[in-house]
């Protein structure tokens, strides 16, 4: 019996050293240029090219999950996946609920992109976001009609066919889509700063893992190859303290 | 695919459009009918035996399965199908990890609800996270199928359960006269006449359920209407193939799916009626034999 108990101990303690490296990475898909899936149906975008150096550097080995945005915070507590690296944003609200690791982008401004030509009232229009973004709850705060879609593309589409007036999201997001709209879409008034940054989201319970990333950026941001992910992708204005 | 596809923004008007929808993501998206029918080809009848046993509790001398069966049949024919959708797959999904993690890591100390935090050992995890990514898919599809059927089951039970007594007590009754026991009475007379009562019932629960499949996308499956969303949304040029806002042919075409799936069960059900009205004591089976 006791050798019995001794095999099956070792044994766990086997399984969970074979395991223990193998990183579910839960991101979106669906928030170009930071995370996308490509018409062959493979995960692309700024943060998955940083997720994965981050990976290699921490020697985890990761694997990539599609989450939608709406229960992406309550699905890493369950644990369906062990990160998230959605282009989320560092907010106090959040971080009641689940650990940031230290940003890996600055601050994105936020932009209002609208119909050109229209004059629109930013502060008492009605203007589309995604549900649960930052963006959101500063529509809401700035006394402004807060339209909610459960897609970033939707809240585009809002405002090409007029449901809304304008959008607000991050500037990253919207700069291919008014580039491209031949003139249709323009920027409206000035940016707005909101969040600490993105971070990639863990479990309160998982301070390990945090550590190693956390590690991991400091070491990306130490060589330049941080910088160089965010300019090659245009996500924000670099990290002035980052080589 | 085709080799020609290998630069899009090159391409022709026509070609432009066989390669687009030749990519691997809308190749996903084909083979997302596929799980739409085969979610319908497993849910009816594992549905129709949840049912079928639920009814046959309702009937129990046992007290106890008497009342879990119509609780059952009552509960989830009261509440939101959604809220069921969302909560078995969670609960279940939670519940076998608990029971593996009790077991495989019962050398655990930790808690497993930190906080909010749903924390098992990463062995107990279902499926584990080195498992392929078609491992987590079927698992996911899996939770979904057993939610439709627990939900579509208490739905057929009602409808036999219905059935069952529409069956015409001098059957029943001219069954005990010839001494046949409540087993072969119930398995011999009841079960194969009830069919044309329940047939109306169940061809009305068979339309539910093909309306029902696109919850398989709230569950996280990614089905038709998924796909049809993500291809459909408008991509800038970041992507091979830059276009617009097209997910209103996409959802047409949705609908002309469910349409034909429509146009297609309701001709498969009315030959089902007439067959089993055949020497019948109903109106259909007289009319059937020149009455």
């Amino acid at each position: 019996m006791k050798k019995i108990l001794i095999a099956a101990v070792f044994a766990s303690f086997a399984i969970s050293t074979v395991y223990a490296d193998t990183v579910r990475m839960g991101t979106e898909g669906a928030y170009m240029p930071y995370n996308g899936i490509d018409d062959n149906g493979q995960f692309i975008g700024f943060e998955i090219d940083l997720g994965n150096e981050l990976c290699k550097r921490a020697n985890l080995d990761c694997a990539w999950v599609k989450n939608d945005w709406d229960s992406i915070i309550p699905n890493l507590k369950g644990g369906n996946y062990d990160t998230i690296i959605a282009g989320m944003s560092i907010t106090e609200e959040r971080m009641k609920e689940i650990d940031f690791t230290r940003p890996y982008t600055m601050p994105d401004p936020s932009t209002y992109v609208t119909l050109s030509g229209a004059s629109v009232d930013l502060k008492s229009g009605v203007i589309a976001a995604q549900t649960g973004t930052i963006q959101a709850s500063y529509i809401v705060d700035s006394g402004a009609t807060l339209v909610e879609f459960a897609t970033p593309d939707e809240t585009i589409a809002a405002v090409r066919n007029g449901e809304a007036d304008a959008v607000l999201a991050d500037d990253a997001f919207l700069k291919p889509f008014v580039q491209e709209s031949g003139g249709e879409l323009s920027f409206a008034g000035d940016s707005v700063f909101i969040g600490g940054g993105v971070g990639m989201g863990i479990r309160k319970s998982d301070s390990s893992l945090k550590e190693k990333f956390n590690s991991a950026i400091n070491s990306m941001c130490d060589d330049g190859s941080l910088n160089s992910l965010i300019t090659e992708w245009e996500i924000s204005e670099t990290f002035p303290d980052c080589k | 695919m085709f080799n020609v596809c290998a630069d899009p923004s090159t391409l022709t008007e026509f070609f432009w459009v066989i390669c687009y929808l030749t990519t691997a993501k809308h190749f996903a998206f084909y083979v997302s009918f596929f799980v739409v029918l085969v979610l319908l080809a497993i849910a009816a009848p594992l549905s129709l035996l949840f049912g079928f046993i639920a009814t046959i509790g309702t009937r129990s001398s046992n007290w106890f399965i008497q009342i879990f069966s119509k609780s059952y049949i009552n509960m989830v024919r009261g509440i939101p199908d959604v809220v069921f959708f969302l909560f078995v797959p969670l609960a279940l999904d939670q519940f076998f990890e608990l029971i593996r993690h009790k077991i495989i890591c019962f050398d655990v100390v930790e808690p497993i609800w930190q906080g909010t935090d749903f924390v098992v050992c990463k062995a107990a995890k279902l499926p584990l996270s080195t498992a392929d990514l078609w491992v987590h898919q079927l698992y996911a599809f899996t939770l979904a199928l057993i939610a439709f059927a627990i939900v579509f089951g208490a739905f057929a039970g009602n409808v036999l359960s219905g059935a069952m007594r529409s069956v015409s007590k001098t059957q029943t009754e001219t069954g005990a006269a010839f001494g046949f026991t409540q087993k072969q009475i119930f398995w011999r007379i009841l079960v194969p006449q009830m069919w044309i009562y329940a047939i109306p019932g169940l061809s009305n629960l068979w339309m539910l359920l093909i309306k029902a499949t696109p919850l398989l996308f709230l569950l996280g499956v990614e089905d038709i209407v998924y796909w049809a969303r993500e291809l459909g949304g408008s991509k800038t040029s970041m992507y091979a193939y830059p276009h617009p806002d097209w997910r209103v042919y996409y959802f047409a075409g949705l609908l002309v799916f469910y349409l034909l799936m429509t146009w297609a069960s309701s001709k498969v059900l009315k030959r089902l009626q007439i067959k089993l009205s055949k020497g019948q004591a109903t109106m259909a089976g007289k009319e059937l034999q020149g009455y």
